[in-house]
């Protein structure tokens, strides 16, 4: 797997004008996100208490959970326990089949993906039908969502048009957003009208009401709960937050920050289920536990899922989500698969310039860069760095521990390269200059220049 | 062990230093209300009115094409509908609605965001996504200027529901290209009184 990020990633700009739409597609959506975060001018101070609260509550989220249960039960939902995707999908099923349903719409949640729920209930018997329109277009085509928040969002609008001409029975050639939008509502009504239960993640739970919310722009969540007497809502452990103030500061941040939009479409609060129906939440640690246990890791917990940080990496945007091999992509996906499990991630904590932007418009300010930065360091005691890149860190941190080797190393450096620039595209360093053009190099090296500008001055280096 | 047991086992054994929870900012407020709330309204793909009183609203409804529909369900006391909510024994028998109105509890300036409690949806929580429009009234006194302001003054009681709704339903899941009416109400007017 150590491959996996830059070979995916090289696939992904073959395609040069694809890979320019896609990077400025996720950059549109950056900077609507800069828009909406500046009309609120104690921005960053929400910035603060969001990531503030979510640290409170992982210091003490078994409490916190037990709060909820607690809560919740008394208004009348029925929780559940589970120690991993395995056992959250056969409480989903049993559920289920004691209500004999043989059609489940879903609005998105990333933990039921983590889960591998659709096939595990597919196998079964029992229809799933994926009601965000853009997750809808990824389960038509086969494939898993590309992006957290637009699951669609590597797909031109041609390629979708041919995709429900052939499943949905469309007419060809249709590749009208406002077309395609009209023919997919027509489509999940139906579905929604016929469903026997409906499931959906939860962006919040409170302790302090025993309640949860879920945020969407379609209503498609509101459709699948209102409709159908059974609904699921899948929850993993870190959701949880304190009391429904904190609303207040969340609600605030996260559609500003995935959408650039003031706030969702749909904001809904679920404290009872519908009358003489069922309401049942699967609260699911599938190894997020562990997380916790590091002090390091555990900020990565405390995200929210806004994408905002996938849109704002240059190495997202340029190589789509599927060269990622976890299936969050983008960095916060690269910090939880690594932290999951390097080992089969190994390639995830490089596919960053450590620019530190996502750190930067992360709305509970996880240390994404940071993050990543210390996975490198683990994967290379791991020994999980490629040959080529690991010989490469060996030779200059020999070099750099030596200045005048350093020093005659650059010499040389600057000679070569004036005189044969061709040698630089030999080799893997080669790498570099794909899509790049070499600069003239300098005559001199900082040092050198250092010197002769501070000539007499009475200052020096040491 | 059962799975409860050993999740909650295993956080308490992480042994997390506990941290203090922090204080909320102070939102700064930003304009008059109620002009801020009209704005970001529209802003959101909703229409907004402003209507001095009860006769105002009337009028306003009557002017407004989406109410000019056959299957009108109504929920703000004062205003008749054509269908009768209470005589429904399954939502799925609104498939076929035109339009509701519903009350909301307060609006949000910064947001356009209205909150509707569960009592205000009558017998079916439906009501608010599945017709093709939808009809918000909220009294201009009660407009607030951010969320925090109405996560402080909400009522929701427990057992129960309610929630925002900011504008029409709506989609850019295709090229990120804004469709309004993706599964709920294609159009959302909202009509402040006072």
């Amino acid at each position: 797997m150590i491959h996996f990020h830059p070979e995916k990633a090289r696939a992904f700009a073959q395609d040069d004008a694809r890979a320019h739409w896609h990077d400025k597609a996720l950059w549109f959506v950056r900077v609507k996100r800069d828009r909406g975060a500046a009309t609120v001018p104690e921005w960053e101070r929400l910035r603060e208490a969001a990531a503030g609260i979510k640290a409170h509550t992982l210091s003490r989220l078994a409490g916190y959970l037990e709060e909820f249960e607690r809560n919740a039960t008394a208004n009348g939902m029925q929780v559940h326990w589970a120690r991993d995707g395995e056992e959250h999908n056969r409480i989903v099923h049993g559920i289920l089949e004691r209500h004999g349903v043989t059609r489940m719409v879903k609005s998105k949640s990333m933990l039921t993906e983590e889960c591998h729920l659709n096939p595990y209930l597919e196998a079964r018997g029992i229809e799933v039908v994926d009601t965000d329109l853009g997750e809808r277009i990824v389960q038509l085509a086969g494939e898993p969502p590309s992006h957290i928040v637009m699951p669609a969002i590597h797909r031109k609008k041609e390629e979708i048009g041919e995709l429900f001409h052939e499943k949905l029975g469309t007419p060809a050639g249709l590749s009208d957003p406002t077309l395609l939008t009209e023919k997919a509502r027509q489509h999940l009504r139906e579905k929604f009208l016929g469903a026997q239960a409906g499931l959906t993640g939860v962006n919040f739970a409170i302790a302090e009401t025993g309640g949860f919310v879920v945020v969407t722009n379609e209503g498609n969540a509101d459709m699948g709960t209102t409709l159908p007497p059974v609904h699921v809502a899948s929850m993993g452990i870190e959701k949880v937050i304190p009391r429904l103030a904190d609303l207040g500061v969340f609600t605030r941040l996260l559609a500003r920050s995935a959408t650039g939009q003031p706030v969702s479409s749909y904001t809904t609060h679920f404290h009872a289920p519908l009358p003489g129906g069922e309401l049942h939440v699967v609260i699911v640690d599938n190894g997020r536990s562990r997380m916790l246990a590091d002090a390091h890791r555990r900020q990565a917990l405390g995200c929210i899922r806004c994408g905002a940080c996938l849109n704002t990496c240059p190495v997202y945007r340029r190589s789509g989500g599927y060269s990622y091999s976890y299936l969050i992509p983008g960095p916060i996906g690269s910090v939880l698969g690594g932290h999951r499990d390097l080992r089969g991630h190994a390639s995830l904590p490089f596919a960053s310039s450590l620019c530190g932007s996502c750190t930067d418009v992360c709305p509970v300010k996880v240390d994404l860069h940071h993050q990543l930065l210390v996975l490198r360091q683990e994967a290379g005691e791991q020994g999980l760095v490629p040959l080529g890149k690991r010989m490469g860190m060996k030779a200059a941190s020999f070099a750099m521990a030596r200045p005048g080797l350093f020093r005659a190393g650059g010499r040389m450096a600057r000679w070569l390269l004036w005189a044969a620039p061709g040698l630089a595209r030999i080799g893997p360093a080669g790498a570099w200059l794909r899509g790049r053009e070499l600069p003239v190099p300098p005559r001199e090296s900082f040092a050198e220049l250092y010197d002769r500008e501070t000539a007499g001055s009475g200052e020096d280096r040491s | 062990m059962n799975a409860r047991d050993a999740i909650l086992g295993a956080l308490r054994a992480a042994g997390a230093t506990p941290v203090e929870a922090p204080a909320h900012p102070a939102p700064v407020p930003q304009g008059e209300p109620v002009a801020r709330f009209l704005e970001s309204v529209k802003a959101v793909g909703g229409s907004p009115y402003r209507v001095p009183d009860a006769a105002g609203l009337a009028a306003g409804l009557a002017a407004l094409p989406a109410w000019s529909a056959p299957r009108r369900a109504s929920l703000v006391p004062g205003v008749p509908g054509t269908v009768d909510l209470a005589a429904v024994t399954d939502p799925h028998q609104l498939a076929d609605l035109d339009v509701a109105a519903i009350p909301g509890e307060l609006g949000v300036a910064e947001n356009g965001a209205v909150w509707v409690k569960g009592e205000s949806l009558g017998p079916h929580r439906a009501v608010f996504v599945i017709p093709e429009h939808l009809v918000l009234v909220v009294s201009a006194a009660d407009v607030v200027h951010d969320m925090q302001a109405a996560y402080g003054r909400l009522t929701l009681p427990r057992p129960g529901y309610g929630l925002f709704i900011s504008g029409p339903s709506k989609t850019a899941d295709i090229e990120q290209s804004l469709v309004i009416g993706a599964h709920g109400a294609r159009s959302c007017a909202v009509f402040v009184v006072g």
